[in-house]
C-alpha cells in the first residue's frame, strides 16, 4: 500500500504528518511511503532525510494524491485538496466533524474515507494514537513558556542581595492533559499554581503535579461518560465566576485549557474579570482555536488590553517535536488497523467505528456515546457509624479477654508449685520482650533474622549438654548425643550463614 | 566447676545479649554488632554448661559439637544465597529433631526429683506434660521443616496436596493427642512409652500434612511458622528442664517467628489460619473480569533503548529473578545505567521470594547497595514519577486486581503500583498466571510490555545491547 504525505497548505500549521523516524516505522509496516518535495520543511524536516528515511519524493500535490491509496494530513483537508484524491482512499487527518458538516458531506460524496484523529475516543486503548492528548501535551507546556515570555519578571521567587522576588502566581482553568502540563511546567519553573475543574476526580491529579486545587462549594460533578467535562448549572456557573474573579485580582498569568467537544469553548474569563486583573498580567488561551474561554480573546493574535493584560490567542507549536508526536499516533492507529498487509477497515472496532467520520458513502457522525470510564462503586454507607462502634467493641473484647487470661493465670497459680510459677514468669516477660524486639527489625534483614533465630535455637544444645552420661552405651547419652550433633550445626552453621549474608550488604 | 548462682548468672548474661543481637537487626549498620552479640552469648551459655557441677561425658559432647562444627562451616560456606529458604528449613527441622530427643531423655532420666513433698506429685505431672508438649511440638517441626525444605528445594512437588476431609482428620488426630496426654500423665491405661511413640508419630504425620497442604508461593509464611514452632520446642525442651535461658531464648524465637508470619500474611491479605489450612491456588480461579486491551510485547533491543531514554528506573524483583539467578545481570545493568546517571531503584514487595526477605540478600548478594533497595510502601509514593519500571519474574505482587476487581482472589492485598509509572517491562516466561492463578489485568495494561524469555538471558542481552 502506499501512503502519501502532502505538504500542508494552510501557511499557519507548520507540522507535518510524518517525520523520518515515523517514516522508518511506516516502512517496517510494510507501507511505501511517498512524501510531497519541501513537505517537511516548515517542521525542519529535510526533503533529504526523507529520502535517506526511505521514503520517496513526490514533486506536487496532483501526482501525490493520484498515486496514493493512504493520506496523512495534519489539517482537514481543503475542497481542492478533495478533488485530487481518489475514491476510496482513506485519509487520517484533524477533520473537526462537528463543526465542519459540509466537509463531511463534500468527502463522502467522494467516497473518501476519513478518518478524524480528533474523534478517537478516549479508552485506555486507544491512547497512544490521541492526537488531542499529545497536542494538548505541548500546548500545554508552550502556554507556560509563553506565558512567561510576555510576562516580564521571574516566575520562582527568589531572596537575593538586593531584595526578595515573589513568585509569579498562576491559575490554570481545566486540569485535562494540556492543563496538567501547563501546571507541571509552572510549577518546575518556580511559580505558585493554583488549577480549577468541574471535575472533582482531578483534584488528586492536579496536586500530583504540583497545584493546589481551586474548588465551588456546590455539590455538582463535572465529569462525564466520555472523560470529558459537561455543562454545569447555573448556579454553579455564578459561584465560578466569583471564584475566578477573586482569583484574578490575585494572580499573575492565568491559562484557560476549558474545551467541550463539537460545541464553542465555555466563555469563563468574563471583561470584568480581565479588568481586574493587574497591569503586566498574562492571560494564555488555549481554547482560542474553538472560540476561546475568555471573551476578549482575538484567535491567533496576541495583544494587550487598555488595562496592560496581555492575552495571547496562538501559540507556536513546536513544529519539530509536535510532527514527531502526531506522526507516532498515525502509525499507532495504522498498527492496530493491520498494518499494511493486514489493512482492514473494521467498523466493529471501538475506535475505527467512531473515528472514522465518513465510509462508503456515507457520513457516520456522530457516533453512538461510549461509556468508558469504570463506574466505581459507590463507597457503601456505612462508614461513618462503625469506627466508634468498633472502638467501643475491640474495647469489649480486649477487657474480656484480659479477664479471661487473668483467670486462667490464677487457676494455674493454684495448682502449679512456684518452681514452674517462676519459670513461667520468664517465659511470658520473655515472649513479650521478643515481640517488641522482632517488630523494630529492618523489612530487609529478615532472612538474616530467620539465619539467627536459627543460631541461637540451636540453645537447645544445652538440654543435650545436661542429658550426656559418661555410660555410653544408655539409651539417653545417645539420644543426648544426637540432639548435642544437630543442635550444634544450627548454632555453627546459623551463624556462620548470617555473618556471610550481612557481610554482603553494602551501601 | 563452676556454682549453680555463677552459672544462673551467666544463663542471664547470655540471654541479655541474645536480645541484643536480635535488636541488632534494625538496621544493616548494626546488624553484624547483634551477630557478634549472639556467637558470644551461645560461648558463655555452652561454656557456662559443660563447665556445669552435674555435667558427664564431656569427651563425647566435644565430638559432637567438634562434628557438627565441621558440617555446620560446610554447609554455610557452600550454600547459594538462591538455596538460603532450603538451609533455613533444614536447620529448623534440627531444632525440632533436638527437642523430640532432649524430650525423651528428659523422660527417662526427669533430674533430681523436687525437695518439697507437698509439690513432688504436681511436679512430676507438669514435668510429664512438659515432655509429652515439647516432644509433640518438636516432632511437628521436625518433619514439617524437612517437607518445607523438599519443597523448597523441588524434591516434592510444590503444589499443595489436598484430600477431602482433612480438616476433619487433624481434628480427630489433636483430639486423640490431648485424651493420650491426660493418660500418660495420670500414668494409666497403656505404658507411657507406647503413648509417646503414637503421640510423636501423629506429631509427625501432623508436621507431614500440614505442609503438603501448602503451596509454593505461601512458604514465605510456613517457614517463618516453622521458625515459630522451633522456638516453642526449643521453649518447652527449657520447661522440662527447668532451664531459663532455654525458655528466654525459644520465647524470643518463637515470637520472631510468629512476628514473621503475621508479616507475611499482612502482605497477603490472608489470614494466617487460611494460609495453614491451604488450599489458596490449587483451584485454577475463573476470572470474574473480562480482560479488556491486548498484551503487547517488545524486544530486547527496543528495551535497552527505552533505557537510554529514560531517567529514572524502578525494578521490581520476583522469585522468578531468584529461579533464574538474574541477580548478578541485574547488578550489571543497574551498574551501567547508574554509570549513565540514571536513578536506580529496587522495590521489593514483602512476600517476594520463598522466604522473608530473600530479595534483599539475593541483591546484596550481587553487590547492589542496600540504600537502593526499598520496600513496597517507600516505592509505591514514587512510582507515579518513573519513567520505566521493570518487573522480573514477579506477577501476583503486582496485579493491578487486588486493588480495583473485589471479585479477584487476591482483592485487597498490598501490591506495587507498577502500572502507575509511565512505563512498564513485564520480563516472564510465558503468558501463564501467577502463584495464585489469577489472571494478571497489569499485562493487558496500555503501558506495559512483556519480554518473555528466561530473566537471567533477557538482562544479559538488554546489557549487551546498552553496551553497544
Amino acid at each position: 500500500m502506499k501512503v502519501g504525505i502532502p505538504r500542508e497548505i494552510d501557511r499557519q500549521e507548520l507540522r507535518v504528518a510524518a517525520t523520518p523516524k515515523t517514516v522508518q516505522r511506516l516502512l517496517k509496516q510494510g507501507f511505501s511511503v511517498q512524501i510531497e518535495s519541501k513537505a517537511g520543511v516548515p517542521a525542519n524536516y529535510s526533503d533529504e532525510a526523507f529520502l535517506e528515511a526511505g521514503a520517496s519524493i513526490i514533486q506536487t500535490a496532483q501526482e501525490l494524491y493520484a498515486s496514493s491509496e493512504l493520506i496523512l494530513k495534519v489539517q482537514p483537508p481543503t475542497s481542492a485538496e478533495i478533488d485530487l484524491m481518489k475514491p476510496g482512499t482513506v485519509t487520517l487527518s484533524y477533520l473537526w466533524p462537528a463543526q465542519n458538516q459540509a466537509l463531511l458531506q463534500k468527502l463522502a460524496e467522494k467516497k473518501i474515507n476519513a478518518i478524524a484523529m480528533d474523534a478517537i475516543p478516549r479508552i485506555s486503548r486507544a491512547q497512544k494514537m490521541d492526537v488531542l492528548s499529545s497536542m494538548a501535551n505541548i500546548a500545554g507546556y508552550r502556554s507556560v513558556i509563553e506565558a512567561a515570555n510576555h510576562f516580564g519578571r521571574f516566575l520562582n521567587g527568589q531572596i537575593t542581595a538586593a531584595g526578595k522576588v515573589e513568585p509569579a502566581k498562576i491559575l490554570v482553568i481545566g486540569a485535562g492533559v494540556a492543563g496538567l502540563a501547563a501546571i507541571g511546567t509552572a510549577h518546575s519553573l518556580g511559580a505558585i499554581v493554583r488549577a480549577f475543574d468541574t471535575r472533582k476526580e482531578v483534584a488528586e491529579q492536579i496536586q500530583s503535579m504540583g497545584a493546589q486545587f481551586l474548588t465551588v462549594e456546590i455539590e455538582e460533578d463535572g465529569s462525564t461518560d466520555s472523560g470529558y467535562s459537561k455543562v454545569m448549572s447555573q448556579a454553579f456557573i455564578d459561584a465560578e465566576m466569583a471564584l475566578f474573579l477573586e482569583q484574578a485580582k490575585d494572580v499573575d498569568i492565568i491559562i484557560t485549557t476549558a474545551q467541550i467537544p463539537g460545541r464553542e469553548a465555555p466563555k469563563l474569563v468574563l471583561d470584568y474579570h480581565v479588568a481586574a486583573m493587574k497591569p503586566g498580567s498574562v492571560i494564555v488561551d488555549l481554547a482560542a482555536s474553538s472560540g476561546g474561554n475568555c471573551v476578549l480573546t482575538k484567535k491567533d493574535e496576541v495583544y494587550t488590553t487598555s488595562n496592560g493584560v496581555t492575552i495571547l490567542g496562538k501559540l507556536d507549536q513546536l513544529p519539530h517535536q509536535a510532527s514527531q508526536l502526531y506522526g507516532n499516533n498515525l502509525c499507532h492507529l495504522l498498527d492496530d488497523m493491520g498494518k499494511a498487509e493486514g489493512f482492514k477497515i473494521d467498523m466493529n472496532d471501538d475506535v475505527v467505528k467512531r473515528a472514522m467520520v465518513t465510509y462508503n458513502g456515507a457520513i457516520n457522525w456522530p457516533p453512538e456515546p461510549l461509556p468508558v470510564s469504570p463506574q466505581k462503586p459507590k463507597a457503601t454507607t456505612d462508614t461513618h457509624k462503625t469506627p466508634e462502634k468498633q472502638a467501643a467493641k475491640s474495647g469489649a473484647s480486649t477487657a474480656i479477654s484480659l479477664l479471661i487470661i487473668a483467670v486462667l493465670l490464677g487457676l494455674l497459680g493454684q495448682v502449679a508449685p512456684p518452681v514452674f510459677m517462676g519459670h513461667f514468669t520468664v517465659f511470658v516477660l520473655a515472649v513479650f520482650v521478643g515481640w517488641q524486639v522482632i517488630w523494630n527489625v529492618s523489612h530487609a534483614l529478615h532472612t538474616p533474622l530467620m539465619a539467627v533465630t536459627n543460631a541461637i535455637s540451636g540453645i537447645i544444645i544445652i538440654g543435650g549438654l545436661l542429658q550426656t552420661t559418661d555410660e555410653w552405651s544408655s539409651l539417653a547419652t545417645i539420644l543426648a548425643f544426637i540432639a548435642t550433633l544437630v543442635a550444634s550445626i544450627n548454632v555453627v552453621g546459623g551463624f556462620f550463614v548470617t555473618h556471610r549474608m550481612l557481610k554482603m550488604f553494602k551501601k | 566447676m563452676i556454682t549453680g548462682n555463677l552459672q544462673t548468672a551467666a544463663y542471664l548474661f547470655a540471654s541479655i545479649l541474645f536480645i541484643l543481637s536480635l535488636g541488632g537487626l534494625s538496621s544493616q549498620e548494626s546488624a553484624k554488632k547483634g551477630v557478634f552479640y549472639g556467637i558470644i552469648g551461645m560461648i558463655i551459655a555452652i561454656l557456662s554448661t559443660i563447665m556445669g557441677e552435674s555435667v558427664q561425658g564431656h569427651a563425647y559432647i566435644l565430638v559432637a559439637i567438634a562434628i557438627a562444627a565441621i558440617i555446620g562451616i560446610v554447609v554455610a560456606r557452600k550454600v547459594e544465597m538462591t538455596s538460603m529458604p532450603q538451609l533455613v528449613a533444614i536447620l529448623h527441622s534440627f531444632v525440632g529433631l533436638a527437642a523430640v530427643l532432649v524430650g525423651y531423655g528428659s523422660f527417662i532420666n526427669p533430674g533430681e526429683a523436687h525437695a518439697d513433698p507437698e509439690f513432688a506429685t504436681a511436679m512430676e505431672r507438669i514435668h510429664l506434660v512438659e515432655v509429652y508438649l515439647g516432644v509433640f511440638i518438636g516432632a511437628i517441626t521436625f518433619t514439617g521443616s524437612i517437607i518445607a525444605w523438599g519443597k523448597l528445594e523441588g524434591k516434592i512437588m510444590s503444589k499443595p496436596l489436598l484430600y477431602p476431609g482433612r480438616h476433619a482428620i487433624n481434628i480427630l488426630l489433636v483430639i486423640i493427642t490431648l485424651t493420650m496426654m491426660v493418660l500418660f500423665t495420670l500414668d494409666a491405661g497403656l505404658s507411657q512409652w507406647t503413648y509417646l511413640y503414637i503421640m510423636t508419630a501423629i506429631a509427625a504425620f501432623i508436621g507431614v500434612m500440614l505442609v503438603m497442604a501448602i503451596g509454593g508461593a505461601d512458604m514465605p509464611v510456613v517457614v517463618s511458622m516453622l521458625n515459630s514452632y522451633s522456638g516453642w520446642a526449643a521453649a518447652a525442651a527449657g520447661f522440662m528442664l527447668g532451664n531459663d535461658l532455654l525458655i528466654v531464648t525459644g520465647a524470643l524465637v518463637g515470637s520472631s517467628g510468629a512476628i514473621l508470619s503475621i508479616i507475611m500474611c499482612r502482605a497477603m491479605n490472608r489470614s494466617f489460619i487460611s494460609v495453614i489450612l491451604g488450599g489458596f491456588g490449587g483451584v485454577a480461579v475463573a476470572s470474574t473480569k473480562e480482560m479488556e486491551g491486548e498484551v503487547t510485547s517488545i524486544t530486547h533491543d527496543e528495551v535497552a533503548e527505552l533505557l537510554k531514554e529514560s531517567s529514572s528506573l524502578v525494578i521490581v524483583p520476583g522469585y522468578g529473578m531468584a529461579v533464574a539467578k538474574a541477580q548478578y545481570p541485574v547488578y550489571d545493568l543497574v551498574d551501567i545505567l547508574r554509570k549513565a546517571g540514571k536513578k536506580v531503584r529496587f522495590g521489593i514487595h514483602p512476600v517476594a521470594g520463598r522466604l522473608p526477605g530473600h530479595m534483599n540478600v539475593l541483591l546484596a548478594e550481587a553487590n547492589v547497595p542496600y540504600d537502593i533497595v526499598l520496600e513496597m510502601e517507600e516505592i509505591n509514593e514514587d512510582l507515579p514519577e518513573t519513567d520505566v519500571v521493570m518487573v522480573i519474574g514477579a506477577n501476583d505482587i503486582v496485579n493491578p486486581g487486588a486493588q480495583d476487581d473485589p471479585g479477584s482472589p487476591i482483592y485487597g492485598m498490598p501490591v506495587i503500583e507498577v502500572w502507575n509509572a509511565k512505563k512498564v517491562i513485564v520480563m516472564k516466561r510465558s503468558m501463564a498466571a501467577g502463584y495464585a492463578g489469577v489472571e494478571n489485568p497489569l499485562f493487558y495494561k496500555e503501558n506495559a510490555d512483556m519480554l518473555y524469555g528466561d530473566a537471567k538471558d533477557s538482562v544479559d542481552k538488554i546489557n549487551m545491547a546498552l553496551r553497544r
